[in-house]
């Protein structure tokens, strides 16, 4: 599932930290209806505002649950952007489009 | 995924609830038997009330005594602090952690952090717990502190539901679970957890009162299980926590005939001639000076001498003061120390709370195993606690000792009362033998007395003995009881001195009397001889004089007759 995209160099003014590429997490516990709606929200998301730049990858914690510790994951679905730092936590279906670009940083706080 | 694995085992006949034991001192027995075995116990109270650090040990003991692997899932504190703080409690965990005994796993959950965006559930918690649990095969769980979700979590009523689901999820894998939460104001945790775990709810409490600390443990509520409902105290020290469940002791202990020297001869003499019984509690009070500790040290000597072993808690002096005191009356009680037969415990009173002296001397007896037990003085207990509080806790000891057949000599310092038959702390109904000693001033000195008050079951002396420390011990000496009082000290030596010269007086009287009457018995008997003597010569003479006569009268006779024959008469 995990979406590769080319670095780019000089986008230090659109994120803090001057990132090459997002590096996103989402946590998951098998296909429940939330964890396809995270995924499929997420996706659309970045498609929005991370055209080329974003990589995401999906842990089922069904199959390895140990990598839950790593992570500090507790609720699910469980968004981490392990990149650009410092690490965000987001957490549910993503539903909220507004609080998810806030949690993300992709918008500043209204 | 399936949840529902081990199914919460039906309980064995439906009567007797299984119980998980702690293995932790005292808390088992104030459970009777432990925690309800597969189901979570809610321990509450405020901060530093030892929660964490009951969890682990029962974790800990778990593992090491009873072959039940744990998880320990940590909200609050990470693995390494774990480790650490427990380290002092003799537990290694990162060795139990190495041999799969114990599962640590530390859940942060930083509210800066996290951004809610729509519906989520705590699934990652349940996924944690499930390869915790699976990768040790644990038995018991500890979640501490669980409530730190709802500081973390935005969403108050998912945490309440999830909670809910993991009791229950916990509960159908049997595992027997400690849940800790923080002291609410008005309830036991702040966030209501006692809705969730209505099984098992165990109360600690940090008290501090007159700034001495005491930790107190109650058993809140225990379905279906009988349990110790009064608040008990107990200890943290270097060997894990220790409940002290005496006030469920009573007056069950059987009593022995066997009775044990006092030390003194004299005062032995005075209990019936034998000493005071084994395993009775002896009082021995008295203002300041009397000679309390002299007498208890020829106890403990007395006992080390018969190779029995002393516990000596000194309330006022250090142990090196007491033994050098005791050698200038000639008792060597270092020697008993360095033979391993006498233990002191030197503290002032001010350093624990009441509760914590009594754990901490219930805990050195049943570490070092007297037979003869002194606290020398109990009143100075009165600087941490009141009277009432004293009493209740020297109740609780001696019913203690009492059941170990410990004989227990207290002593008391009284104040100079106006009734002395009072003691400071009332506790004179405890003792079964009670001895006073007292200063009786007379004659420009101070002297010691001492005397039986009363001694339960034997033949006790009602006098009063005069009391003296000498290079040599305690001596007692009977004091001089005349018209003008008891007397003591000089007042009884001079008495005594008057009494003899009075005798000489009385003795020469009654020689010299005999005398005289020698001297007059001599002169009437030569007054007997002399009118012997005079009466003899006239009865010589009387005498005489008759034979004189008839040898006359024979003569005329014989005159007449040779007349006659001359005359030839017819």
């Amino acid at each position: 599932m995990a979406t590769k995209t080319k670095r780019l160099k000089k986008n230090r003014g659109e994120s803090e930290g001057g990132v090459k590429t997002w590096e996103l997490r989402l946590y998951v516990a098998g296909q429940t209806s939330k964890s396809l709606a995270a995924f499929s929200n997420l996706k659309k998301l970045c498609e929005e505002h991370l055209q080329g730049q974003y990589r995401i990858e999906v842990i089922d914690l069904l199959e390895n649950p140990a990598l839950a510790k790593g992570d500090q994951i507790f609720a699910i679905p469980t968004l981490v952007r392990k990149l650009p730092e410092p690490i965000k936590k987001i957490i549910g279906d993503l539903s909220n489009k507004e609080r998810v670009l806030v949690g993300l940083n992709l918008i500043p706080t209204a | 995924m399936d949840m529902v694995r081990v199914e919460d085992k039906p309980k064995s006949s439906g009567t007797q609830l299984e119980k998980s034991l702690t293995g932790i001192k005292g808390l088992d027995e104030v459970t009777k038997g432990g925690l309800p075995k597969g189901r979570p116990t809610l321990i509450c109270g405020g901060a530093g009330s030892g929660k964490t650090l009951l969890a682990i040990e029962f974790l800990g003991r778990g593992a090491l005594q009873f072959g039940e692997p744990g998880v320990f899932m940590s909200f609050e504190e990470t693995s390494e602090e774990l480790t650490k703080n427990v380290v002092s409690l003799g537990f290694n965990l990162d060795d139990l952690v190495a041999q799969k005994k114990i599962f640590l796993d530390y859940v942060q959950i930083d509210r800066n952090e996290i951004e809610e965006t729509g519906e989520y559930d705590l699934e990652g918690l349940f996924i944690r717990l499930e390869h915790a649990i699976a990768s040790v095969g644990a038995k018991r769980v500890v979640l501490d502190t669980i409530e730190t979700l709802f500081s973390g979590i935005p969403n108050p009523a998912v945490v309440r539901a999830e909670l809910k689901r993991l009791f229950q999820w916990l509960k159908n894998k049997g595992m027997t679970t400690i849940i800790t939460g923080e002291q609410g104001e008005k309830t036991f945790t702040r966030h209501g957890l006692e809705e969730y775990v209505s099984d098992c709810v165990i109360f600690l409490d940090h008290r501090i009162s007159e700034q001495v600390s005491t930790r107190r443990i109650r058993v809140v509520k225990y379905r279906g299980s009988a349990h110790d409902t009064n608040e008990f105290p107990f200890l943290i020290d270097e060997k894990g926590i220790t409940v002290m469940p005496i006030t469920s002791l009573g007056l069950r202990h059987t009593v022995t005939n066997k009775r044990v020297s006092t030390g003194i001869a004299r005062l032995d003499a005075m209990l019936g001639g034998k000493g005071y019984y084994r395993g009775s509690s002896v009082l021995i009070s008295g203002s300041a000076g009397t000679g309390k500790t002299s007498v208890v040290a020829h106890f403990a000597d007395a006992a080390c001498r018969r190779g029995e072993r002393c516990l000596y808690f000194a309330f006022e002096e250090s142990e090196s003061q007491v033994i050098r005191n005791m050698l200038s009356i000639g008792i060597d009680l270092e020697q008993w120390v360095k033979k391993g037969l006498l233990k002191y415990h030197a503290g002032r009173p001010t350093i624990y709370g009441l509760e914590t002296h009594l754990s901490v001397m219930q805990k050195m007896i049943n570490e070092f195993k007297p037979a003869v037990v002194i606290v020398d003085p109990v009143s100075n207990l009165n600087a941490v606690a009141n009277n009432s509080n004293v009493k209740t806790m020297l109740t609780r000891l001696l019913d203690q000792l009492k059941l170990d057949r410990i004989t227990t000599v207290l002593t008391i310092l009284t104040q100079g009362s106006p009734t002395p038959e009072s003691t400071d702390v009332d506790i004179s109904s405890l003792a079964d033998t009670w001895i006073r000693l007292r200063d009786i001033e007379f004659g420009g000195e101070r002297n010691r007395g001492m005397y039986i008050l009363k001694s339960r079951g034997m033949a006790h002396s009602n006098q009063i003995r005069e009391f003296v420390l000498t290079d040599k011990g305690v001596d007692l000496l009977d004091v001089y009881v005349g018209p003008s009082g008891v007397l003591t000290g000089s007042a009884r030596l001079s008495q005594e001195a008057q009494e003899k010269a009075k005798d000489l007086v009385r003795q020469q009287d009654a020689q010299i009397k005999q005398l005289n009457l020698e001297r007059k018995r001599k002169a009437m008997e030569a007054q007997i001889a002399d009118i012997r003597a005079q009466f003899g010569t006239e009865e010589a003479e009387v005498k005489k004089l008759i034979k004189q006569e008839n040898l006359r009268q024979q003569k005329v006779s014989q005159d007449r007759e040779a007349m006659a024959q001359i005359r030839k008469a017819d």
